[in-house]
């Protein structure tokens, strides 16, 4: 097809765009972030202030919604952008400071520096976020936009050069498109990093004239976002990489295979497929040349395991989402047995860019195995939570201490969970391991999609490794047997630990050995990379485990059936009541002498009195083994 | 036809139609692998019991030899340090969720399961894993079988042969994890659903799950 149509259908298209945005250069916008976390936290709430305080002072001003800015610590999130300004980011906003922000900033031109997080471009009066180190380590590749354009209209995608890579793609040849992708060394994002182009090209190369391109949206990682979060704020940049993947391949139909447990994903999505059908991005002759191609939303429900290749596919047949044996794989038998190209929401989002810049300019970026950056979502004892983008190569200590601004409230760094529950636990000894699909495997953990857990001093490891355990435990299929019966055995080994009833050390041999067969005899990767938090744990921390089955003590005084709590004399007041009021089982009593003490016969260790007591006193602590506080009140006597 | 190829198992050389299973070649050369959810006639083999493991010189780690198919010059080993290792501890799992009550079974003397432990002498008793205590009410077809389903091992045969062979479709896999059982669609009684009480399935199934009573009882063999 003549490049001259395409590139002439493209303009059109942009141009409409940029004109449809003009007007809103030249008046106040207000950008309120409504993904999924930003609602949580009230965004719902701060978008009808703004557009009532906005309405009843008459004001010329657009309130837009936008997605996730990826600081989830601070939200809710509003930009203001005023002419003569530099757009202003709030966090925390409120009700209060949306009429304080209307009244100062968009009738009387003052911005309330007081209140301004950062600044979003470079100015002469208030720090940007390269100012911070954060945004001095950051880079980002798929999360640039978002947060900065409304998910919802397609003209704000293609005002910053959305679909030119889908334009420069139609006048290439489909070898060309997959010779880029192959040069770019783009790997996997789903976890495992298999390099997208050999995945490509296995697609292209079989045989057939029917195949299927899949975005796999089934993140169900605990503590992992960064899928629906790209989702919910710039979907058409995924929807551009799938159609670009498809002209590769030579498919005519892809699907989002979304979890229903999204449901703004999957609204957004459908929003944003209407609107690309509309500017013919869809269908039947897009943009002019002669490729057609459409898409489709498939909700899955909820299974973690149908995040797997094969049971993704079993789902979207409407058979039992269980994994099958590989070979085939999926690019000669997919989906209705046809060749079939399945990748994560992230390696789809990496496509334009690499498209419209080359592979050259990715493999600036990153390291040489593992070009490009590396998304996460940073969450647990660290300072600020939220979706960061980081080059491949960063080191953990920088992830968490520079860009997650360290652990909150003096707490001692223990390990960082990388990679969800197939991934591992690293010790303080491997922060300076750099990030990249190898480093991460010969430590132990894998890069997984980017779930990121930080531990403190506080978190027990066997606990978390349990905690873990349990989740790929209950979301085991059940099909074959070292997943099915073998984590239910290593799970039941670790509850037995945490409750202080294991008396032998061998069971932390046998843990171990069940371990390593379920590794290395499971049918599919759920199973496979089930025992991982276990192993690494056992690994890094074997001390810990050894501590529960010798002395029946736990160290981080996390498990419950091995702690006990006490009211320490010499730090109790008389003139304190807090902690008796805050128990619920009335086991917390006050002593002839007016001090407190607490009836361990009653107690249900629920951390009441501990949160009530003031921190002038600190008078109630936790003591492992239990037995000890028998001690203590002996003395005391 | 396809061309016929030699490969070598445990030091002894075979031949066999190139791209066959790998176990079934193993079995009709009489070399043992211990297998429960193999079925030569299925497409796309299950591959859930996870006990043919063997070792194929080239490759890193055990593979399940119902899944792999063979070629030319391949030499392979039936029993090393890993795969005994593998076979062991996936037969000592099953086990903790079988009811291990072998002189009550009605299968006694011909169950796969016997006839795994004696292969790779094993014990049929457990010793590093507690028994998960498996226990359902046993179910007794109107005139033709029992089905005891705290002695499944989820191997699928039943539910295979109920499928493809039978064509009734009484009979499926139902529920996660450890819930996973073979059952009837809504789970409701056997005598309720379609089951023709042909029997088939109970002749497929490699343990005391499923057994015939009265005068069919000895039809099962093991």
């Amino acid at each position: 097809m003549s490049a001259i149509v395409i590139e002439g259908y493209y303009a059109g298209l942009k141009s409409k765009a940029d004109h449809k945005l003009l007007p809103l250069k030249e008046k106040p916008v207000i950008w309120v972030g409504t993904a999924t976390c930003g609602k949580a936290a009230g965004a719902i709430e701060v978008r009808e202030a703004f557009k009532k305080e906005i309405k009843s002072r008459g004001l010329d001003a657009e309130v837009m919604e936008v997605g996730c800015m990826g600081h989830c610590y601070a939200e809710p999130l509003t930009v203001i952008s005023k002419p003569g300004f530099p757009p202003l980011c709030y966090g925390h906003v409120d009700e209060g400071l949306v009429k304080r922000l209307v009244e100062d900033f968009l009738v009387n031109d003052d911005p309330c520096y007081e209140y301004a997080m950062v600044a979003l471009e470079p100015n002469d009066i208030f720090p940007t976020l390269t100012d911070f180190p954060r945004g001095a380590y950051e880079e980002k590749i798929i999360l640039e936009d978002c947060g900065f354009i409304d998910p919802e209209d397609i003209d704000h995608y293609i005002a910053r050069e959305g679909y030119a890579a889908l334009a420069k793609v139609l006048t290439m040849k489909p070898e060309e498109v997959l010779e880029e992708i192959k040069a770019s060394n783009l790997r996997g994002r789903g976890g495992a990093g298999f390099p997208a182009g050999i995945k490509w090209e296995a697609c292209r190369k079989s045989p057939g004239s029917e195949k299927y391109v899949i975005v796999n949206a089934d993140e169900g990682d605990p503590g992992a976002f960064m899928d629906r979060s790209i989702l919910e704020s710039n979907p058409h940049l995924v929807i551009e990489g799938l159609i670009i993947s498809a002209y590769t391949i030579g498919s005519s139909r892809g699907y989002f295979y979304v979890r229903s447990e999204y449901p703004q994903a999957i609204r957004r999505l459908e929003t944003a497929l209407e609107q690309a059908r509309e500017k013919g991005l869809l269908g039947n002759s897009i943009m002019g040349s002669d490729f057609n191609f459409d898409i489709e939303i498939f909700r899955g429900s909820g299974a973690f395991v149908c995040g797997e290749g094969t049971a993704l596919i079993n789902s979207m047949e409407g058979k039992m989402g269980i994994p099958e044996h590989r070979p085939p794989r999926l690019a000669e038998s997919g989906f209705r047995g046809k060749p079939t190209l399945l990748n994560n929401v992230k390696t789809f989002a990496y496509v334009p860019a690499i498209i419209r810049k080359g592979a050259d300019w990715f493999k600036s970026t990153g390291t040489s195995k593992s070009p490009g950056t590396a998304v996460f979502s940073l969450v647990g004892k660290v300072g600020n939570s939220g979706l960061v983008e980081v080059p491949m190569g960063t080191t953990l200590r920088q992830l968490v201490y520079d860009v997650g601004e360290g652990i909150p409230g003096e707490k001692k760094f223990k390990a960082v969970q990388i990679g969800g529950p197939s991934g591992g636990c690293l010790p303080e000894s491997a922060l300076d391991v750099p990030i990249d699909f190898d480093s991460l495997h010969e430590a132990g953990a894998i890069m997984g999609s980017g779930g990121l857990v930080i531990l403190d001093e506080d978190d027990c490891m066997v606990a978390i490794a349990r905690y873990f355990l349990e989740f790929t435990q209950k979301e085991s299929c059940g099909k074959c047997t070292f997943c099915r019966l073998g984590t239910k055995h290593m799970l039941d080994i670790l509850t037995r630990i945490t409750k202080g009833q294991e008396e032998d050390l061998a069971s932390l041999d046998i843990l171990r050995e069940l371990a390593e067969d379920i590794e290395a005899g499971s049918l599919c990767n759920l199973g496979k990379t089930a025992p991982n938090p276990v192993l690494t744990t056992i690994r890094y921390f074997l001390d810990e485990y050894k501590e529960h089955i010798v002395n029946k003590r736990c160290p981080a005084l996390m498990c419950t059936d091995l702690i006990a709590f006490y009211i320490a004399p010499e730090k109790c007041s008389k003139l304190c009541n807090a902690c008796v009021g805050s128990c619920p089982t009335e086991a917390v009593y006050t002593r002839e002498d007016g001090l407190k003490a607490i009836n361990q016969d009653k107690c249900v260790k629920c951390n009441n009195c501990l949160k009530a007591c003031p921190t002038e006193y600190s008078a109630v602590i936790k003591l492992s083994p239990p037995e000890l506080v028998v001690e203590k009140e002996r003395e005391q006597k | 036809m396809s061309k016929t190829i030699t490969l070598t198992i445990d030091d002894r050389k075979v031949t066999a139609p190139e791209g066959e299973k790998l176990l079934w070649v193993a079995l009709e050369n009489d070399i043992y692998i211990p297998n429960l959810c193999a079925i030569k006639e299925e497409g796309r083999p299950s591959a859930s019991c996870r006990l043919c493991f063997v070792h194929v010189e080239g490759l890193p780690a055990p593979v399940t030899s119902c899944t792999q198919a063979v070629r030319e010059g391949m030499v392979v080993k039936t029993r090393t340090p890993q795969v005994d290792r593998l076979v062991r501890t996936a037969f000592e799992l099953l086990l903790s969720d079988h009811r291990l009550k072998c002189s009550t079974c009605p299968q006694n003397r011909s169950c796969e399961l016997q006839k795994i432990a004696r292969a790779r002498g094993l014990k049929l008793k457990l010793k590093r894993f507690k028994s998960l205590g498996k226990e359902y009410p046993l179910y007794e077809s109107p005139g033709l079988f029992t089905f005891d389903r705290s002695r499944c091992v989820l191997c699928g045969r039943c539910v295979w042969v109920d499928h493809e062979v039978a064509k009734v479709g009484a009979i499926g896999f139902a529920r996660r994890g450890l819930k996973r059982m073979v059952t009837t669609f809504g789970n409701i009684d056997l005598d309720a659903s379609s089951c023709t009480e042909c029997g088939l399935c109970v002749k497929a199934c490699p343990v005391g799950a499923l057994n015939f009573t009265g005068e069919q009882s000895s039809e099962k063999d093991g």
